[in-house]
């Protein structure tokens, strides 16, 4: 409190109306944010009503986060699926365009993660990589695509199509540039995904940046809890068609998200070597995830 | 509740007491009626009772396909689903009926025979209901001669909303009588009747006119059925059986597209009527999407996993 001594009776005019403005500071109240998830679009709080403690690196309480339930990744996969036909269907050009929209998103938004103990430059790799799968959209089915030579009056076309639905698995270290580098070539390449985060912060201040960024509803879901409870429905789900377990450490829940996805024959990306997020990610996260379409086409003269 | 003055026999002797009796009905609380649907839809089914509802729902589905666009190959592939909705579990249940426009109820006669499965019929110029008399009943005819056991009718909207009562039960009671052994399914098109008041008045209209089932919609127009309006019929079913001692049936239709809506569907029977009414032959849910749910549903409690769309077929 200002402790500026208060006269009984203003001497002049000039004083009086000093004095006028000095009222008594008010303490603000905190408004703290609730850590909720990101389906398709909206941020709706946990459906089991369940929230867990979320600490900072030096263990002090910092938030309260949803903790998603198998019936969140029920709903978050009728969100992806009513997203996929429109997205899919976007112009390659117009999915470079969001996603480098998201990059600028990221990029003014920088000093937020950085308060959520990002280092800097970690975001500005993540800002880098968003616009690298940016430029990659309308390019990608040159390099994996084109035609083929065949003995016969035809041509043949090959073309790299999304997979559907993609349920990821975030990795915990390096958290933003590791979440962002299994995000952005998913959605890139015409997929809709479901990323699994146990970094609620950093993960959804991210769907916050993607709520913002011009991408339409249900592309992204983000379900924060524990992979070991919500992957295996997700790795099971009949309406799932590919699965990311790059940022999983759990090699042994890995393995169980594996067996449950052969049942239903989804693609699995899953590296035997421990991942340099920093480096060059070259093509495979995104080809992980295309299927090749070949169509034979008459030709006439 | 019948707060009526002159035995039912006599309501029907003149527009005049027509008109009297079905103003003579009690108002339909409509913020209490929705309360009450909404409280009803918030029971939690699992498990075997879920199971259960599941098979039973499947059991009451008059499989539906009312499109310009049907074709004879459409409607086998439509009744070799009704016979066996899940080709990879035996022990799934057949449906209750198949519903298509008269034209292609011979295809479905065909394809139908000897399953036990009930084949319906829309008539009566589906779905406005604007084509003169003699056409409807012709139109009616048409269908059962052709194999039809069941005739989903609509009811003139446009007398009934006019005043004109009596015009519509008689017309309701000649295509009754041009059914013969049929079991005849009355349209009363709520979405169209404005009122719950409206609902009620076209329930009783339809039931003392010998419609064996009251159906909400045609599926044409929205909204179509919703769980207040089905609320009310259902009262006014019960009240018709309290009131003559015929019982009649219900037939949601149109809208309900998922397990979760029909279990609700299947409380509110429960709670209402009673589970007299739990059974293919007194319920039905005229719907296309909900088989679909319905199968995934059911395999989500069989394998423990949750089923996708592309397992199973689009109609």
């Amino acid at each position: 409190m200002p402790s500026k001594k208060k006269d009984s009776a203003p001497k002049s005019a000039e004083a009086a109306a000093a004095a006028v403005p000095e009222e008594p500071q008010r303490t603000r109240l905190a408004v703290r944010k609730t850590y909720k998830l990101y389906v398709g679009g909206a941020f709706p709080r946990s459906e089991s009503g369940r929230t867990y403690v979320v600490a900072d690196s030096k263990g002090n309480f910092v938030a309260n986060a949803a903790q998603a339930s198998r019936k969140d990744a029920r709903d978050a996969v009728l969100a992806a699926r009513a997203a996929f036909g429109k997205w899919s269907g976007a112009t390659a050009y117009n999915r470079g365009q969001v996603v480098y929209r998201v990059a600028e998103m990221l990029e003014s938004r920088r000093d937020e993660f950085v308060s959520l103990e990002v280092p800097a430059a970690e975001v500005d790799a993540a800002v880098d990589r968003l616009v690298w799968y940016a430029g990659w959209t309308d390019k990608i089915a040159q390099v994996l695509g084109g035609a083929n030579p065949v003995a016969g009056p035809y041509f043949n076309l090959s073309s790299p199509e999304p997979s559907g639905i993609v349920a990821i698995v975030a990795p915990r270290k390096p958290t933003l540039l590791g979440l962002v580098s299994v995000i952005a070539p998913v959605i890139a390449t015409g997929n809709t995904c479901i990323v699994i985060s146990d970094a609620p912060r950093v993960a959804i201040t991210l769907a916050e940046v993607l709520a913002t960024s011009d991408l339409p509803g249900g592309v992204v879901n983000i379900l924060t809890g524990s992979a070991a409870e919500i992957g295996p429905w997700l790795a099971s789900h009949a309406d799932v068609n590919g699965v990311d377990l790059t940022g999983l450490a759990d090699a042994k829940l890995a393995v169980t998200l594996e067996q449950a996805a052969a049942e239903t024959l989804k693609r699995v990306r899953r590296p035997a070597a421990a991942l340099d997020w920093s480096g060059d990610p070259g093509l495979v996260p995104m080809t992980a995830f295309l299927e090749t379409k070949t169509v034979w086409h008459p030709k006439g003269l | 509740m019948t707060a009526t003055m002159t035995p039912l026999s006599e309501v029907t002797r003149s527009d005049a007491a027509l008109r009297m009796f079905l103003h003579g009905l009690p108002g339909v609380d409509q913020v209490g009626a929705q309360a009450r649907a909404a409280a009803l839809g918030t029971r939690s089914i699992k498990t075997t009772a879920k199971a259960w509802a599941i098979d039973l729902s499947i059991r009451m589905v008059d499989l539906t396909t009312l499109e310009g666009a049907d074709t004879p190959g459409k409607v086998r592939a439509l009744c070799a689903k009704a016979r066996q909705p899940d080709p990879s579990d035996p022990g799934c249940p057949p449906v209750a009926a198949i519903c298509v426009y008269p034209a292609m109820v011979p295809v479905a006669a065909e394809a139908l025979r000897g399953s036990g499965i009930h084949l319906a019929s829309v008539a009566t110029a589906f779905p406005s209901g604007q084509a003169p008399l003699s056409v409807k009943l012709d139109d009616t005819r048409a269908a059962v001669a052709a194999g039809a056991d069941e005739i989903d009718m609509v009811i003139s909207r446009g007398a009934f909303l006019a005043g004109r009562y009596l015009e519509v039960f008689e017309e309701i009671a000649a295509v009754k009588e041009a059914c013969g052994d049929a079991h005849l399914k009355v349209i009363l098109e709520t979405g169209e009747l404005v009122t719950y008041d409206n609902v009620r008045r076209a329930s009783w209209l339809a039931m003392l006119a010998g419609g064996d089932f009251i159906k909400t919609s045609t599926g044409k127009v929205q909204p179509a059925a919703t769980l207040p309006v089905t609320l009310i019929m259902l009262e006014a079913v019960r009240d018709f059986l309290a009131a003559t001692g015929r019982k009649v049936g219900v037939k949601p239709a149109g809208g309900i597209r998922t397990t979760k809506d029909a279990i609700k569907y299947l409380v509110m029977v429960n709670e209402t009527v009673g589970d007299g009414w739990l059974d293919p032959d007194w319920f039905r849910f005229g719907a296309s999407t909900l088989l679909n749910d319905l199968l995934m549903q059911r395999t989500k409690l069989a394998t423990g996993h949750y089923a996708g769309p592309d397992y199973f077929t689009l109609d």
